[in-house]
């Protein structure tokens, strides 16, 4: 990932904010100039909660390079608890043991290792909700 | 009056055993228990490193410290000798991760296992010279032992995270104190990947001459005795000195018992004597004093003593607790996969 784009997306992948339609109250995230619903051209700013359950979810046993060390992991989409749809990695859980309707929380994990003079990406990744 | 508004702690769920590691360099392992005090070290997977724990251990200590907007951190100081870069602070992602940035002072420090006290340090002096409103203090290692070394049994990882104030404190910082001299027990130079120890000297001569000079030197200055406190904690490289420095001391092993988490985590450097004032606060009564000196390799030791407050009480589990994270929701790996998530094994690229 370029160092231009960690940057461009940080208010999302490090903070979860998104944008919220100020006229029909839909959610985008990332945040977007036009509402898809109603076409309105004013957001607000608000951060995603940090719950959520598994919708969905496949496991990558051959994983590109720089999620060798990671493999086998699962990437899953979770509905949060205001509604809105998340894809991530699902970490700190065997795949054998995730399953659709686990509750999950959102901790700030390293998101990619470039070698060992990348830049290094951080941001959202799932992890069971244990207490 | 300055001293913790909000404090939290991190530590991955990933273990390993004294005796998997024994199993493949052909040691002994009852030895090493005894000799170390210790029976297991926190691993951290791939994906986390001194930044995500920081982060994760700032958000409990938000939690905790309650109303504090992030905008008003004036200061986000990490103190670790695992920074993921060697240039590019790691403070600059824990700022911005928070909301904190961008009108903030941010820098990182290393002192060896002391370098997160330092942190702390330094964030009460801003507090109380007015410089800044809140400070937030890190220290958090994941930290490195070399194959087959002694280390290579309690290096672990963990961080624990301080906001610094004026106002709505926790625990109040009636003293501090710093003890340091010249003492080569324990360094990295430039470009190298694991650490050097002098082996025997980082005790006597090191850990506890240090320790205790910063111990005696705070109690002086107070004019506190070990029975004044309720709780004391002191920096664990193992299991078996920060309880030897404690009996040394006057302090009796209930005083230190709950801050004592190397037996059970390893010693997670920076955040090692940090991350045990967390597990003390947990269990601390309004108006107990406790008693926190840090070590650091080269060598220093700080050391505080902080008054808790009525507030305590209100806070305690808003957030989760140390002690959870310790020994709850634990998962315990074999050398390949320890091997695997620490980089220890050459690839070819």
């Amino acid at each position: 990932m370029f160092p231009s784009r960690i940057w461009r997306e940080k208010a999302q992948r490090y903070r979860l904010e998104a944008g919220k339609c100020t006229t029909c109250g839909y959610i985008a995230f990332p945040p977007r100039l036009i509402c898809p619903e109603c076409g309105a051209r004013e957001f607000e700013t608000i951060t995603l909660p940090d719950t959520g359950k598994i919708l969905t979810y496949t496991v990558i046993r051959v994983a590109p390079s720089q999620f060798t060390d990671e493999a086998p992991y699962a990437v899953g989409i979770a509905e949060l608890t205001n509604g809105v749809k998340l894809m991530a990695q699902i970490a700190d859980c065997e795949v054998e043991k995730i399953k659709v309707g686990m509750e999950v929380v959102i901790e700030f994990r390293r998101v990619q290792t470039h070698g060992s003079h990348g830049v290094l990406s951080y941001g959202y990744k799932f992890v069971p909700k244990w207490y | 009056m300055v001293g913790i508004v909000g404090y939290g702690a991190h530590i991955p769920r990933h273990r390993i055993k004294v005796e998997e590691i024994a199993k493949v360099w052909g040691a002994d392992a009852p030895s090493y228990k005894k000799g170390l005090m210790l029976t297991q070290k926190s691993v951290p997977p791939p994906d986390v490193d001194t930044i995500t724990l920081s982060v994760e251990a700032a958000k409990n200590a938000l939690k905790r410290a309650g109303n504090v907007n992030p905008a008003d951190i004036g200061a986000v100081y990490i103190g670790s000798e695992s920074h993921p870069y060697a240039v590019k602070p790691s403070g600059t992602v824990v700022a911005d991760a928070l909301g904190a940035c961008p009108s903030l002072h941010v820098a990182d420090f290393e002192f060896a296992c002391k370098a997160g006290s330092e942190a702390m340090f330094v964030c009460l002096g801003l507090v109380k010279s007015g410089y800044i409103k809140y400070g937030l203090a890190i220290g958090g290692d994941t930290s490195q032992g070399a194959p087959g070394d002694a280390l290579e049994y309690s290096t672990a990882a963990g961080a624990a995270a301080f906001i610094m104030g004026s106002d709505n404190l926790i625990a109040e910082a009636v003293h501090t104190y710093s003890f340091t001299t010249d003492t080569p027990d324990f360094w990295r130079r430039e470009y190298e990947h694991y650490p050097q120890h002098g082996g025997r000297f980082t005790g006597e001569p090191a850990y506890f001459r240090t320790t205790m000079g910063a111990a005696n030197g705070i109690l002086e200055m107070s004019g506190m005795k070990p029975q004044d406190f309720k709780w004391a904690v002191f920096h664990q490289p193992n299991g078996k000195f920060p309880l030897r420095v404690a009996k040394m001391l006057g302090f009796t092993k209930e005083q230190i018992e709950p801050g004592w988490l190397s037996p059970r985590l390893g010693n997670t450097y920076s955040g090692a004597s940090p991350i045990g004032l967390t597990a003390t606060l947990d269990v601390a009564k309004p108006g107990d004093m406790i008693l926190m000196v840090s070590y650091g390799s080269g060598a220093g030791s700080d050391a505080f003593v902080w008054k808790v407050t009525d507030r305590i009480d209100e806070v305690r589990d808003k957030a989760v607790r140390t002690a959870k994270l310790l020994d709850e929701n634990l998962t315990f790996v074999d050398y390949g996969t320890y091997a695997k998530f620490r980089h220890k094994i050459l690839k070819n690229n």
